[in-house]
């Protein structure tokens, strides 16, 4: 068309970007929402509460799993567990440890016939009051063989543990927790120091390195003493037979020997208990790594279940999203055709739609997000919840909100992109 | 500037519902005309229009605006070429009731990308050009018809375009100010815009160079106003 004259020439377009920008994009959608105050802000509530409870279900989901996984690395690996007892008196049946049914030579038989087997300790236990000076402290003491050190995960912060002759000669040595060591010794170093454990006074060896909570409460909270010890010293007159144990703890080597080692453990036990075919053990084995793998899969069962309703929960607030957005378009539509008409191509009218949604659930995101921590707090504080949070969390939820934007702001934004400017213009309403 | 060569334009084509809105039409404007679209409603005049404003596409033909056949571009091609070659005032002024006056004028900058100061600043001057400087801050709401559609005006103008598309713009104001309307029309055309109205009133299309009278969707004649 060169034969035509065009004006181009004579008004020069003066200009660099040649669209409307991201400042323009985002104050565009400021202004909406603005205009719309109480609707835009009932339209994030449901992002709001989609992202809080997130928030909440996934951190109190993996504080609970995280609590677990604690608890199995505390519990020392592949640990089977036997209680004496579960003897019947008559009908009624006492519960495991009720009776104590188990043995030095029980243990010592273990150690001998089950090569699987890597450890095993024979405990007592009792509670007693423990002095130093002017404090005291009530606790549990445990009177244990050698390895129980292995079977249960503990390690010394300090100090060392027994020796053979300490085993041997029930000489009088205490290995104190974390807790004892706090409630009797303040700052000051126990290891060295004498006690009184009841009535008896004990040395100081070592300290425990600190285990925590546990699912049946502070872990640290008791003092080791060697077996024959505890017998002589601690478990009174009225106590066990003797060469009687409550309990053995034993360490598999391998996890795939749990189970050949449990049966095996066990018939040795029927077999030297003299227990006849078909009747019931005296005694109780468990798998302890076993029980709490169960647990920890209900875990992660529950907080996927409940990450899963907070999630429809936000799916609803994203429809929320959507539902408005749709209702704005079509109550602009001659805004549209207006801002089609002048200029606007259909990705900057989409992009004015789909910033308005990113807006609404960005705030809703960030409201919700700060609900959401103040909710697991809460949790934690006084639903006594283990609650994890962490910034993966955050981001997490983060993205939620910027996903449930995108993803429903998506349609009624193109939706308003491809309207007809003609149609768009002559719109009544 | 404009040229229109065998257009024609149906609706719903191959269906009971099929409307011959225009056929074969062939006519040109030339840069700094100013020309008036006449005919009835139902003639088509509101078709060719959009054809001319580049809001819609011919079913043949070829529709060419400053060179460019408006049928080879999409939706966004478009919407630049109007940007860029069209200013538009509605009957219906379609000023954005939320903003003010300045802002109205301002938004086609917002899609041309022009600094924000800049905006501001042209968006000034062309409302004292259209005589408000003094009610910039106003809503539509605030502003007389004739008032409104000097706002729309000013905001057809601000990018500079070399064409104004006006479609009835007095239909909906008095006479005296669809008087200083047409006056304002006559003046950009002198500052060197191409000017197309669109009426049905033949003492508004007076104020053209020429008239082009439209009827059943087919040129009838031209006359020298």
């Amino acid at each position: 068309m060169s034969s035509e004259r065009t004006l181009s020439d004579a008004w020069p377009a003066a200009r660099t970007r040649r669209h409307a920008g991201f400042s323009d994009i985002v104050e565009m959608a400021v202004f909406a929402v603005r205009g719309n105050w109480m609707r835009s802000v009932l339209t994030a509530l449901g992002v709001i509460i989609g992202i809080a409870a997130v928030i909440v279900m996934v951190s109190v989901g993996q504080g609970t799993q995280r609590e677990l996984d604690r608890t199995i690395a505390n519990l020392g690996s592949n640990r089977l567990e036997i209680w004496g007892g579960a003897m019947r008196m008559g009908g009624v049946r006492g519960g495991a440890g009720s009776i104590s049914s188990l043995t030095d030579d029980d243990l010592a038989a273990i150690h001998r016939e089950v090569p699987e087997v890597q450890y095993a300790a024979a405990q007592i236990r009792g509670g007693t009051q423990v002095v130093n000076a002017e404090t005291n402290w009530n606790t549990q003491w445990v009177g244990m063989t050698a390895d129980y050190f292995e079977t249960n995960g503990w390690q010394l912060e300090s100090g060392a543990r027994f020796d053979e002759r300490d085993y041997a000669s029930a000489a009088k040595v205490a290995i104190i927790g974390k807790t004892v060591r706090e409630k009797l010794f303040e700052g000051s170093d126990p290891v060295g120091a004498s006690i009184r454990v009841g009535r008896v006074p004990f040395t100081v060896v070592g300290v425990l390195k600190s285990k925590g909570q546990g699912p049946f409460g502070d872990q640290d909270d008791l003092i080791l003493v060697p077996l024959e010890t505890a017998r002589r010293r601690l478990a009174g007159p009225m106590a066990l037979p003797p060469g009687a144990v409550m309990s053995i703890s034993m360490g598999i080597a391998r996890a795939r020997d749990m189970a050949s080692a449990e049966r095996q453990v066990s018939e040795l036990l029927r077999q030297r208990h003299r227990i006849a075919p078909g009747a019931e053990d005296d005694f109780s084995l468990r798998n302890l790594t076993e029980m709490v793998s169960a647990r920890t899969q209900t875990t992660r069962l529950m907080s996927l279940l409940l990450g899963a309703v907070a999630s429809i929960s936000l799916i609803v607030g994203g429809i929320g999203i959507m539902n408005i957005m749709l209702v704005s378009v079509t109550e602009r539509i001659r805004e549209i055709g207006l801002r089609m008409a002048v200029g606007a191509g259909p990705r900057e009218i989409q992009w004015q739609f789909l910033a308005e949604a990113m807006l609404i659930s960005l705030a809703g995101g960030a409201i919700g997000i700060a609900l959401g921590i103040g909710g697991a707090l809460l949790a934690e504080k006084f639903g006594a919840l283990p609650v994890a949070l962490d910034t993966q969390v955050i981001l997490m939820a983060t993205g939620f909100a910027v996903a449930t934007g995108l993803f429903f702001g998506y349609y009624p934004a193109h939706k308003a992109s491809r309207l007809d400017p003609i149609e768009a213009l002559r719109h009544q309403g | 500037m404009i040229r229109l060569e065998g257009v024609g334009k149906v609706y719903s084509p191959g269906t009971p519902a099929e409307v011959v809105a225009l056929h074969d039409v062939d006519f040109a404007i030339e840069a700094g005309e100013f020309v008036a679209i006449m005919g009835p409603s139902g003639s088509g005049k509101s078709t060719l229009m959009n054809l001319i404003g580049c809001l819609d596409v011919p079913t043949h033909g070829r529709c060419l605006i400053d060179g460019v056949d408006v049928a080879m571009l999409d939706a966004a091609g478009r919407a630049r070429l109007r940007l860029d070659k069209l200013g538009f005032v509605f009957q219906g002024f379609h000023l954005l009731t939320r903003m003010s006056a300045l802002e109205n004028v301002m938004l086609p900058l917002v899609y041309a990308g022009v600094p924000r100061g800049e905006r501001r600043q042209r968006g000034e001057q062309a409302l004292r050009e259209v005589g408000l400087g003094e009610r910039m801050r106003h809503r539509p709401s605030e502003l007389s018809g004739g008032q409104q559609q000097r706002v729309a005006i000013a905001r057809a103008l601000i990018n500079r375009p070399p064409v104004l598309l006006a479609d009835e713009p007095t239909g909906a104001l008095d006479t005296r100010t669809g008087h200083e309307i047409l006056g304002l029309f006559k003046r950009l055309q002198l500052a060197g815009h191409t000017i197309i109205l669109i009426t049905h009133d033949p003492e508004v299309a007076e104020a053209a160079d020429r008239a082009v009278h439209i009827r059943d969707g087919a040129l009838v004649q031209e006359l020298a106003a």
